[in-house]
């Protein structure tokens, strides 16, 4: 059997339409809503329109699962100014490059600034090595799941020349403080199959034990996130909210132990702005003592500039980060705010949850 | 704040997507307007003396400049005859202009010149006149490459999107997305163990065989730059139609779909160099596809969908699971994302 052949069993229709029957016949009698932080669980959503076959009374919504759309736009600023005015290679993921700021990265390129897309921090560090004259500075967005990465290649050992903006965010703090936002009950969250990977379960058990929420780690094909979705309604129906773990074969209870090391030995964690939401205790990253000398805001003397908004007059993203509103529910959705010409940071990334609704939105 | 409406060009504006449209249309179409050029197509459908011709010109600016499948040379042979051939026109003669950068190495031009000629021999086209032009190191990306085509329209040359009709059947010729999907492979360094190839090849055979079977095309695109996605858009907003896609027989390669799992892309939206959509009526759909089936750049052709009276301006995609969403003109180049 070839991988395609595993992937195809993972999508196949016929299970996928006992999956969405087995959850129809569970209907509790009340409306339930399940939280996703994942911007690739709201892309795959989108792109398989699992959301159709879901039956009225279950709604799963976005949290702020989209690592770009997460970074405050200040955090951007600086390093869009890092490589416009302190002309050092900026390198980048991709998907942040159009994000808006007062000064989105695309912007600073266009204006002459070294930006350079990377697929990875090894890459920035062999960008560093190659280019020994220049100041290297990698732009380093993301949750767990690319933190270690960077901690991999900073603990591997990174040149003099090379720097991070630090911009790393950390899910579990964050999802503790969804609990306190006021709005509809959150029934459960579907816990993201890549984060968890890396992180492995027992940091998330504190919630179904304390705050009664039903967890359900979920992969990333229709038959994992329906299969976990139907868990955490059997969770509800049963009143015994519990820790599932629908993605074993990739998320195990210890997580991926070297790359959690990696993180402890070149991170801690600190308090952090998200985008549009607001300073959350500990759910950010900066760099230990023995790595602070790859910290680019210290090195440069610069630091984010607070009086930056981070979301436009009218734009609704900080409340669809929140799970608060839907897209749809925003006034400039598909008509002001519009992929070739986003408002908020949620319409840029294919892991924001507005670009995804608009890229896989059904036909009127 | 949006690149798009700043006075700065950007790398979005070069995309093909709704960016470069809007470009394009703002800047150079309101500026030099004329009959030929608002037709809008990849290549202008000229009368001279009596003989009617299609005139095309496109130019080359690929990194890694060698791929699996190809080089900057051969896209640039195949890129301009493949314009001209769904334009229905027969290619006969190209023109070939080169930007060097001072310090580029002659082996590897020569090696370019060779992929020119031989592609050139196999499009049955004439390379027949040039410029050679060289720029100070760090001015230029090694080598850019134009080529200009003309090619001889055929009597039933097809139409633009206004002539879809509902019940006409969309057909392309093979899989979404290899040479996009080559080409970002090469520059995210994943080490393609499968030997996927791009799919570049000059079309002008298999266009010919559309037309030996007896077929006349309603429309014909080549899906390059902006991808599946892109033409069929352009087919959709262009006449009155909607188009119907469904999903389980777009033919995409397992290697293709694994490439765009691990960096978040879509393969409806990657470049292809040896592709054709073409909307055929449905009387003719089971010709047309005997005949690109029969063409060596056609083997694994397929009836991908259809023409409807329904959602008008629209691509509606059908999912594997009885859903449907639509399809938009990509905005960009698709970014690799960040997990």
């Amino acid at each position: 059997m070839t991988a395609a052949d595993v992937a195809a069993r993972f999508r196949d229709p016929e299970l996928v339409r006992r999956l969405a029957r087995d959850i129809a016949r569970r209907d509790p009698g009340r409306p339930l809503r399940f939280m996703h932080v994942c911007g690739t669980h709201e892309n795959y959503i989108g792109q398989y329109g699992i959301r159709d076959l879901l039956p009225p009374w279950l709604k799963v919504i976005a949290g702020p699962g989209c690592p770009v759309c997460v970074c405050p736009a200040a955090e951007i600023d600086l390093a869009a100014r890092l490589a416009l005015d302190h002309q050092v290679v900026l390198a980048t993921f991709g998907d942040v490059l159009r994000v808006p700021a007062r000064l989105s990265l695309f912007d600073a390129k266009a204006r002459g600034a070294d930006v350079r897309v990377v697929y990875s921090a090894a890459d920035a560090v062999a960008i560093a090595r190659a280019e020994a004259k220049r100041e290297v500075v990698f732009f380093a967005v993301g949750f767990e799941t690319t933190a270690c990465t960077v901690a991999s290649a900073l603990a591997l050992g990174a040149g003099p020349n090379f720097s991070i903006v630090c911009s790393h965010r950390l899910i579990p703090p964050a999802l503790k403080a969804l609990l306190a936002v006021e709005g509809p009950v959150l029934s459960g969250y579907l816990l993201p199959g890549h984060v968890m990977t890396v992180m492995g379960t027992a940091e998330y058990e504190v919630f179904p034990r304390e705050h009664h929420v039903p967890l359900a780690v979920a992969g990333f094909e229709p038959v994992d996130i329906l299969l976990s979705l139907d868990k955490l309604v059997e969770q509800v129906a049963a009143g015994a909210p519990a820790l599932y773990n629908g993605y074993p074969r990739a998320v195990k209870a210890a997580g991926n132990v070297v790359a959690k090391a990696r993180i402890a030995e070149v991170f801690e964690p600190c308090d952090a702005s998200w985008r549009g939401i607001g300073t959350i205790p500990r759910s950010g990253l900066r760099l230990r003592a023995p790595f602070a000398a790859h910290d680019a805001a210290a090195r440069f003397g610069v630091a984010p500039d607070p009086s930056i908004p981070d979301i436009e007059p009218g734009c609704s993203c900080h409340l669809i980060m929140l799970g608060k509103v839907e897209p749809a529910d925003c006034p400039l959705f598909g008509n002001v705010c519009v992929p070739e010409h986003p408002v908020g940071p949620c319409m840029v990334s294919m892991e924001g949850t507005c670009r995804a609704w608009y890229q896989h939105r059904r036909p009127v | 704040m949006a690149e798009s409406r700043s006075r700065t060009i950007s790398l979005g504006h070069g995309s093909g997507g709704l960016l470069t449209h809007d470009l394009v249309h703002e800047v150079f179409g309101a500026r030099l307007a004329n009959p030929v050029l608002d037709g809008g197509g990849d290549s202008a459908l000229l009368e001279v003396g009596g003989a009617r011709i299609a005139f095309t010109t496109d130019s080359f600016v690929v990194s890694p400049l060698v791929f699996p499948g190809g080089d900057i040379g051969k896209l640039a042979v195949c890129g301009t005859v493949n314009d001209l051939a769904v334009a229905g026109a027969v290619p006969r003669f190209l023109s070939l202009a080169v930007v060097l950068e001072e310090g580029f190495d002659r082996d590897l031009l020569e090696r370019i010149a060779d992929s020119i000629a031989h592609t050139a021999a196999a499009a049955e086209v004439l390379v027949v006149t040039g410029d050679t032009k060289v720029v100070e190191k760090g001015k230029g990306d090694g080598v850019y490459l134009n080529t200009a085509g003309v090619g001889l329209l055929r009597p039933a040359a097809p139409g633009g999107a206004a002539s879809a009709r509902p019940g006409d059947v969309v057909l392309v010729n093979g899989p979404c997305g290899d040479h996009g999907a080559v080409i970002v492979s090469a520059r995210s360094g994943i080490e393609l163990s499968s030997g996927l190839q791009s799919d570049c090849a000059p079309l002008g055979g298999l266009v010919a065989a559309l037309y030996d079977a007896g077929v006349t095309p309603r429309f014909m695109r080549d899906p390059t730059r902006g991808g599946t996605a892109g033409v069929l858009a352009e087919l959709a907003r262009g006449g009155a139609c909607g188009v119907e896609v469904d999903e389980t027989s777009l033919p995409v390669r397992d290697e293709v779909r694994g490439v765009c799992e691990l960096l978040g892309m879509d393969p409806l939206f990657l470049a292809n160099e040896g592709k054709v959509i073409v909307v055929v009526p449905p009387e003719q759909a089971a010709a047309a596809l005997a005949a690109l089936r029969g063409h060596p750049h056609g083997t694994a052709a397929a009836a991908i969908g259809a023409i409807t009276a329904a959602h008008p301006g629209q691509v509606v995609l059908r999912t594997r699971y009885g859903g449907q969403r639509l399809i938009d003109m990509p905005v960009s180049d698709p970014l690799p994302r960040i997990c």
